[in-house]
């Protein structure tokens, strides 16, 4: 047979399939049940896939918390793996024309595009996480993911033997160095000897370059691990070289049993709830006021946003330091960021008695605190 | 069993029809592979290929989309079309936003009528500079310009990651890496049609693309130049008897699309951004060389295959908000189509006949090698 | 100290796996751009094997055969319907990445119990060099072994010298009787089996877990190599462990505290990739002696 007669047979058979594709699918079916109920439509962008075990797995939990709490009072629906770009306005704008009521934008790099979004369609609500920027329909929710690292800077300081920590970060931002100075400030606290380096793998979920990092860390004699990316990579290294790390995001205790001593949960849920039944009983607000940095919803462990699981894999009195420490940002006596507070080169830069309110967190710790080897990138 | 002899003659026609062939046949491909893996492929076409046109705006997005796409698939259709194969294009991006946000961020002192050039002149000469490495190295040295503009892709990623995160920081962005945000005369507006307005997000970069294309089309056809890379391509030989400098040839195409890779990475922030930020391109580079293929390295062609691999794109976001498609089933569908188009390109050139064994010489065991032999060569 | 260096040669592994793999389809005059796609195939049946049937070794073989077959659509192409073999090596990447991201979604955040070590008795008791070089993993052996194997094969078996002969001038070896398309058709499959395993070791060994375009270049690199080793078994060692070397030595960089933004020391393994191409292509008549004659000319002839 002639290949060319075989291939215009082809192509007929294949113009005749499509153009039965396109006609038998009724337009209607996926995109025009958008108003006409009164179900909240809720909708969320994610950063990664749901399954990272991490950050966007983190907001899956929310996701999922809201759908138990409202049961068919809201329609969820999320876009994952949603690049930090013009791409991300185009999606976000879909989901406003798609009649979504309320969208979260659950990553910093959505902050210009949620913001431009939102301008545009004055009537929805719009909720951005981890940024700075506000509009009347957009506001802004946080964790203060620090309260937890305070906590596992304790612990690491009172179980290692070797005063090495190793510090697994992902991208220079206000978020990760309040984490590590934390970090250090809770280690320094019962440790004045142990030292934590930092490795910047530039990613937020890359299970090698995590894992490489990990193990360059232990061979570097580290017997403690921290981290502030997303994957499980670093405790599972931890695991299996018989060192000790912290999860992230999540509780990562099925990865790494014997290695874990606790993670620090982010319960997005309870803000979602929070926000949704807020927009349902008409009383949705953006928190503006006179302070910009309180108009900021920045809650943590006293408001349980912040979850830490048990203390496990430790000593009782480590696990007893620890739950004191975590009781005291709790209730409030401990606010972490108090001076004297002292640079890694000796120089005070927050002088006894006073702290760093919310603002100065974000603007002025361009430093590493005693205890954290090196300098901030860039 | 296979014979090809090469065609005298290249009929338009055939060459016109093959790549519609390869898309329909993708399609075809694509609906085998959903199906295979549990989605409903017509639901899953029409959510790629027809949702995403179903508004006008959307329509205009599509454009806006495919407008980076056809600036650097137009550059590559000359190099690809010299036999020279810059696949850094990713990289020449990113220094062409870098080159462009220097000027627009530290000389906001140029006049608001030459900014708009200068920023041009200078994405150009950003992507042509990186461009111009692996020409350098491969007229002196020899060195594969496929491997050293792919490693530059990766330098390039890094840098403008530094720079946006260190030295070009913006004070105000609180340490999120941003940097200032360009003057008015340093971006791109949205195209206003008299009575009509804005259409969706429709900027004059696309104007600027489609005008780019045609005028490339003149260049490719009716020039020297073109003649040279035309000839460098397909007759090497030839074109070195007849006095051509193949090593300035080479050179030209790599600066010709590193140029243009850079002009598509300012249009991108300019229009889109206002301001730098670590990722400025979304695999763009990587997707040109779908559309320049796809475009049979003709100019004119490149605008309408870009906005076929553009809808593409954007039926990949909509196949995943209404079937929980992930994101990457777009490159499955644009390498298939790669595929496809290299043997409709085969077909294009050569006669191919198949000549299917017959069942009785198989049967008798008649069927031998050197049989086959004979077959062909008569 | 060796925990660095065991670090180290488990980074070069499956640099080692894929460039050999390479290697061998290059010697037979067939530049396959798709390592990156066949090695993320290779990486993303490992992982969804070994998840589901709790059986590393399973992984591996499937990990073998996803490599192949993806190598294999890329011989039908370029072999059989003798499409350009750049851009064919292309669409392999393009298309590897696609539909790796879409077997593996199912998987993204599941973990495995990876391949374990496996001691040599005796010689695992030497001091230092037993810890780094004999308490591997199979597939580490394996690449090792392979890597032997195929400088035997290249340089004395008869089957050798014609794969260079059909590498070198594919109308001479076609003449003599050989069938180019068919041995090149195997050297091409047997590069996808090895990228395919140098995928399989990044989820089994290095981190077992899978995610989205995890081999993050290394396929690239791995074509680099064999430039680099000059089309050499012996040298493509050598180089993967230099290439492992310089991206551990950054990390160690950061964990010292050495004052460099991390970003230029993250470019290192790719700047070493450009400047060794440089180095080894500089001298044109080297290069021209050591690089198959043919290497990514099409044949048209009888198949």
């Amino acid at each position: 047979m002639k290949l060319n007669k075989f291939v215009v047979i082809l192509g007929v058979v294949v113009v005749a399939g499509l153009a039965f594709i396109m006609t038998s699918q009724k337009p209607t079916e996926k995109e025009a049940d958008v108003s006409a109920d009164k179900q909240v439509k809720v909708g969320f962008v994610y950063l990664t896939t749901p399954g990272d075990h991490g950050w966007t797995y983190a907001h899956e939990v929310g996701r999922q918390n809201v759908i138990k709490h409202f049961g068919d009072k809201v329609v969820t629906s999320y876009v994952e793996n949603v690049p930090e770009g013009p791409d991300a306005a185009r999606v976000i704008r879909d989901m406003a024309k798609q009649g979504n009521d309320i969208i979260f934008t659950t990553s910093f790099g959505y902050m210009d595009p949620t913001l431009k979004v939102a301008q545009e369609f004055p009537d929805i609500k719009f909720e951005h996480i981890t940024g700075y920027k506000r509009a009347p329909n957009m506001a802004t929710g946080n964790i203060r993911f620090y309260e937890g690292r305070y906590v596992q800077g304790v612990v690491a300081g009172m179980m290692t033997k070797s005063n090495k920590i190793g510090y697994i970060a992902s991208f220079p931002i206000p978020e990760v160095i309040q984490g590590i100075n934390a970090f250090g400030l809770g280690l320094r606290s019962v440790n004045k000897d142990a030292e934590v380096s930092v490795i910047w793998v530039n990613s937020w979920y890359d299970p090698v370059k995590e894992a490489d990092a990990a193990k360059v860390h232990i061979a570097e004699g580290a017997d403690i691990l921290a981290q502030h990316t997303d994957s499980p990579a670093m405790l599972q290294t931890a695991e299996k070289a018989g060192v000790y790390g912290f999860g992230q995001s999540s509780d990562m205790k099925a990865f790494a049993p014997k290695a874990q001593l606790f993670s620090s949960v982010n319960n997005w849920g309870i803000y979602y709830i929070d926000k949704i039944q807020a927009l349902i009983d008409g009383s949705w607000t953006t928190g503006e006021g006179p302070d910009h940095w309180a108009g900021n919803r920045w809650v943590g462990m006293a408001d349980d946003y912040l979850v830490l699981t048990p203390f496990e894999n430790m000593p009782d009195t480590v696990a007893k330091a620890a739950s004191k420490a975590a009781a005291d940002i709790k209730s409030g006596a401990n606010k972490i960021f108090t001076g004297p507070i002292r640079d890694n080169n000796g120089v005070e830069k927050v002088p006894a008695g006073k702290t760093l309110n919310d603002g100065e967190l974000f603007t002025t710790l361009d430093y590493y605190v005693e205890g954290i080897v090196g300098k901030i990138p860039g | 069993m296979i014979s090809m002899t090469p065609r005298k003659d290249i009929s338009m026609q055939r060459t016109v029809l093959t790549p519609v062939f390869s898309v329909l046949l993708t399609l075809c491909v694509g609906a085998g592979i959903f199906a295979v893996l549990g989605y409903d492929p017509s639901a899953a076409l029409y959510q790629f290929f027809v949702a995403p046109l179903s508004r006008p705006d959307q329509v205009a997005d599509l454009f806006v989309k495919a407008c980076p796409l056809i600036i650097i698939a137009t550059g590559l259709a000359f190099c690809y079309r010299a036999n020279v194969w810059n696949i850094g294009a990713e990289g020449q991006i990113v220094m062409g936003a870098v080159c462009a946000g220097g000027v627009a961020l530290f000389f906001p002192a140029i006049p608001d009528l030459l900014m708009m050039p200068a920023m041009i002149i200078a994405a150009m000469a950003g992507g042509m500079a990186l461009a111009f490495i692996p020409g350098i190295l491969k007229t002196r040295f020899n060195t594969n310009e496929i491997l050293v503009s792919l490693m530059l892709t990766y330098v390039a990623a890094l840098f403008i990651d530094w720079l946006v995160r260190g030295p070009w920081r913006d004070p105000e962005s609180f340490g999120f890496p941003l940097t200032k945000s360009y003057g008015d005369a340093a971006l791109i507006q949205r195209v206003e049609l008299p009575g009509i307005g804005t259409i969706g997000q429709l900027h004059w970069g696309v104007v600027a693309a489609l005008l780019l294309a045609v005028a490339a089309y003149f260049v490719m056809s009716k020039t020297v130049f073109g003649f040279q890379v035309k000839v460098m391509g397909d007759a090497p030989r030839a074109g070195r008897f007849s006095g051509f400098n193949p090593a300035r040839t080479t050179l030209g195409v790599l600066c010709l699309s590193g140029a243009c890779a850079g002009v598509a990475g300012m249009v991108e922030v300019s229009a889109n951004m206002g301001q730098l930020q670590p990722e400025v391109s979304f695999g763009y580079g990587f997707t040109a060389i779908i559309v320049a293929f796809l475009a049979r390295l003709n100019p004119l062609g490149v605008i309408m295959a870009g906005l076929v691999v553009a809808l593409a794109e954007l039926g990949g976001d909509r196949a995943q908000m209404a079937l929980g498609m992930p994101k990457v089933v777009t490159g499955l569908f644009t390498g298939i189509l790669l595929f496809l188009l290299l043997a409709g390109e085969t077909f294009n050139r050569y006669h191919v006949q198949i000549n299917w064994p017959r069942f009785d010489q198989l049967k008798s065991g008649q069927l031998k090698s050197g049989q086959l032999k004979s077959d062909e060569e008569g | 100290m060796d925990a660095l260096i065991l670090t180290v040669i488990l980074t070069s592994i499956p640099l080692i796996l894929a460039a050999t793999g390479e290697l061998i389809a290059e010697r037979s005059g067939v530049l396959n751009l798709g390592v990156e796609g066949m090695m993320l195939m290779g990486a993303v049946a490992a992982f969804a094997i070994t998840s589901l049937s709790g059986n590393p070794y399973l992984g591996v073989m499937a990990a073998a055969a996803a490599g192949a077959m993806t190598a294999a659509i890329f011989a039908v192409f370029t072999l059989g319907l003798a499409t350009n073999q750049v851009a064919t090596g292309l669409a392999l990447t393009i298309f590897g990445t696609g539909l790796s991201g879409l077997v593996g979604a199912p998987f993204v955040g599941g973990t495995v119990d990876g391949l374990q070590a496996v001691s040599i008795p005796v010689l695992s008791d030497l001091p230092v060099l037993g810890r780094l070089l004999f308490q591997l993993d199979l597939l580490a052996y394996g690449a090792f072994v392979m890597l032997a194997l195929v400088a035997w094969f290249l340089n004395k078996s008869r089957a050798g010298l014609i794969l260079r002969a059909v590498g070198n001038n594919h109308d001479s070896a076609h003449a003599l009787g050989y069938s180019v398309l068919r041995v090149r058709c195997a050297a091409v499959i047997f590069g996808g089996l090895m990228a395919g395993l140098a995928g399989a070791y990044l989820p089994l060994v290095l981190t077992p877990h899978w995610s989205e375009g995890m081999t993050a270049g290394r396929g690239w690199i791995a074509l680099a190599l064999v430039v680099f080793a000059s089309w050499m078994p012996s040298r493509i060692l050598i180089g993967a462990l230099l290439f492992g070397g310089i991206t551990i030595i950054q990390l160690v960089g950061q964990a010292r505290g050495w004052e460099m933004p991390s970003q230029f020391l993250s470019m290192l393994p790719y700047l070493a990739t450009i400047a060794v191409l440089v180095l080894i292509s500089r001298d044109r008549n080297f290069a021209l002696m050591r690089a198959p004659a043919h290497l990514g000319r099409i044949f048209i002839g009888t198949r």
